[in-house]
């Protein structure tokens, strides 16, 4: 992507924003690798190849999978073979044909097909019963509660991808101040909306699961919205905002939730 | 029209083709877990290939016909019976108004399928019928049959008028009924597309197979697996001597896909199946070849099997010819149905 081809071009040749791999997913998916770091700036190639096969998909592409440094291409690989024994010259494997098909989308990306990211704010009500270990969090940073809050809700955040359940962002940007090991004995079942801290990674929990992160508040709104479209509030690439509420905002929203 | 619950069984959800273009959003494909037995039990039933069908597990439900139609039962051999008496899979079969299905005990496989001319009919969620239970959607309200469900059938239940499967399932009403039999069949079958009794599971190599101990790549393909009890649609949990990476591998949440084979700290393969998370931390030692997919589906709890290694192009071989024998046997049932039809 952003391979430098067009001689005039005002853009500075930036080495890493060529480099890439493509590694099989077993006989029906193509890994596009960009690299083994978690930064903002993968995250932009990631929802750059996102845009462009959005738009441009190769024949046979199922869906696209984003994650922190990668985009999975899910493909068919019968529709594929369709194509190949269409073909004036079928040679090499499915798999082979698919890489070249993408290999030509990967040296069309520009820095223009950038998705704008669009930043959310999630009402958050802190501590109490929707945020049992805001205390302990606040406790193990020998910081008051107030503090813990006013990090949290402070911090930029980043999606970089939806994953381990529907509508589930894993998210970048916690305070390095509020990273807290996760709980010894995870809880067996963590209700929807909850928001909370595992590590140095901080989420929402899209669903009731079980989890081991610190709980320390809960949003009133639905991220897995399976008569939605999409079906998750958040998408990767969204920057995140949580805002402190009152339980009266809570519960207002709450209802307008339900409504 | 529809189908009656008497009793649900142990696990029986409605289920499709799977629901695709979602994972990015984190939401699971699902769809039948042995995805070559539903085609065949559909074009049987007459119907498309992508319509939803009963998965039966282990335990069979008891359902009553609320009237006559045409129905098809394919995949593992849970010893369906219809008023009791034993009723043949891989064909179409006709059940009499008020007929009640049982599955006598697991005889072979572990997923039995069954089909009904229209389709079972539950609102399409996110582009699919397909039942995802953690996250309650698609199917009957997101959940397993239980005892009192109604499942509506598309189009009545009926086969279209004038088409050959509407043709004999006049036909075979009319023997049924002049045999004073709650069901009736045809005198031939349709095979299944999948080796079912093949005890050894080709896979290809993962992205982190080179991470594996010589040692333990000699495992994964000369020792036996056998299927844990804690085995799901999610994935299957293996037990053997444990694999072993040479150092541990710090990675990063990816997409994962269906028959990847990850292997946590405990060192016992995990096989990702329909309702599998959509991306996974693990390393992922190997692949299962989507064309044994079916095959792996049949096992159950306590099943030992073997890994057999191919490359990349035979997995994709393997797949096409499924394909090629698939496309073959649906052209073979239309001419049988249309032969019967007449």
């Amino acid at each position: 992507m952003a391979k430098k081809r067009d001689q005039h071009s005002e853009e500075p040749s930036v080495p890493d924003r060529e480099v890439y791999e493509l590694h099989p997913l077993g006989d029906a998916a193509v890994l596009i690798r960009l690299g083994d770091m978690i930064d903002r700036r993968t995250n932009e190639r990631v929802n750059a190849i996102m845009a462009k096969l959005a738009q441009d998909p190769i024949p046979g592409m199922i869906e696209c999978v984003p994650a922190y440094t990668s985009v999975t291409v899910h493909y068919d690989p019968i529709r594929v073979h369709k194509l190949h024994t269409r073909a004036v010259q079928p040679s090499g494997s499915l798999y082979d044909s698919v890489c070249a098909m993408l290999e030509e989308r990967m040296a069309s990306i520009g820095p223009a097909a950038q998705a704008a990211s669009r930043i959310v704010e999630i009402p958050v009500l802190y501590g109490g019963e929707q945020g049992p270990d805001l205390q302990y969090v606040a406790d193990y940073h020998g910081l008051s509660v107030e503090e813990v809050v006013q990090l949290h809700s402070g911090g930029d955040y980043l999606v970089y991808m939806i994953g381990f359940a529907p509508g589930f962002p894993y998210m970048g940007g916690l305070p390095p101040r509020l990273a807290t090991p996760r709980r010894a004995t995870p809880r067996t079942t963590i209700p929807a909306g909850s928001v909370g801290i595992g590590g140095a990674q901080t989420g929402v929990y899209s669903l009731a699961t079980p989890g081991g992160w610190h709980i320390i508040g809960r949003t009133p709104l639905a991220l897995f919205r399976p008569d939605g479209t999409p079906p998750s509030y958040l998408a990767a690439g969204d920057s995140v905002k949580f805002r402190s509420i009152s339980e009266e905002e809570y519960d207002q929203l709450a209802q307008e939730v339900l409504a | 029209m529809s189908l009656y619950v008497h009793r649900p069984g142990l696990l029986t959800t409605i289920q499709d083709r799977g629901r695709y273009g979602m994972q990015q959003y984190g939401i699971p494909v699902s769809g039948a877990m042995d995805a070559s037995a539903p085609r065949i039990a559909n074009a049987l039933a007459g119907n498309n290939e992508e319509e939803a069908v009963l998965e039966v597990t282990l335990q069979g439900p008891e359902v009553s016909f609320e009237h006559g139609m045409l129905i098809a039962i394919a995949g593992g051999d849970l010893m369906p019976a219809i008023n009791g008496m034993p009723v043949p899979m891989y064909r179409p079969v006709y059940v009499a108004q008020g007929a009640r299905l049982t599955f006598r005990g697991c005889r072979e496989g572990c997923r039995s399928y069954v089909a009904v001319a229209g389709g079972l009919d539950v609102p399409v969620v996110l582009g699919s019928r397909s039942t995802y239970l953690r996250a309650a959607i698609g199917g009957v309200e997101g959940r397993a049959l239980k005892a009192g469900d109604r499942v509506g059938i598309r189009n009545g239940g009926c086969t279209l008028p004038g088409s050959s499967a509407y043709r004999l399932e006049q036909i075979l009403a009319l023997a049924a009924s002049m045999a004073g039999q709650p069901f009736a069949s045809v005198d031939w079958f349709a095979p299944p597309l999948a080796d079912y009794r093949r005890k050894v599971i080709r896979i290809v190599p993962g992205t982190h197979y080179r991470y594996l101990t010589e040692e333990s790549r000699n495992r994964l393909v000369r020792q036996p697996f056998a299927v844990a009890p804690q085995s799901d649609r999610m994935g299957y949990r293996l037990s053997a001597e444990e694999l072993s990476l040479q150092a541990p591998l710090e990675l990063l949440s990816e997409a994962v896909v269906n028959g990847t084979i990850q292997l946590p700290q405990d060192g016992q393969p995990i096989i990702l199946l329909a309702d599998r998370q959509t991306t996974g931390g693990y390393p992922r030692i190997a692949q299962v070849a989507t064309a044994d997919l079916p095959v792996m589906a049949q096992y159950k709890p306590g099943d030992r099997f073997g890994f057999q290694l191919v490359s990349h192009e035979e997995a994709e071989r393997l797949l096409i010819d499924h394909e090629q024998d698939w496309i073959r046997l649906r052209m073979a049932i239309s001419l049988k149905m249309k032969e019967w039809g007449r």
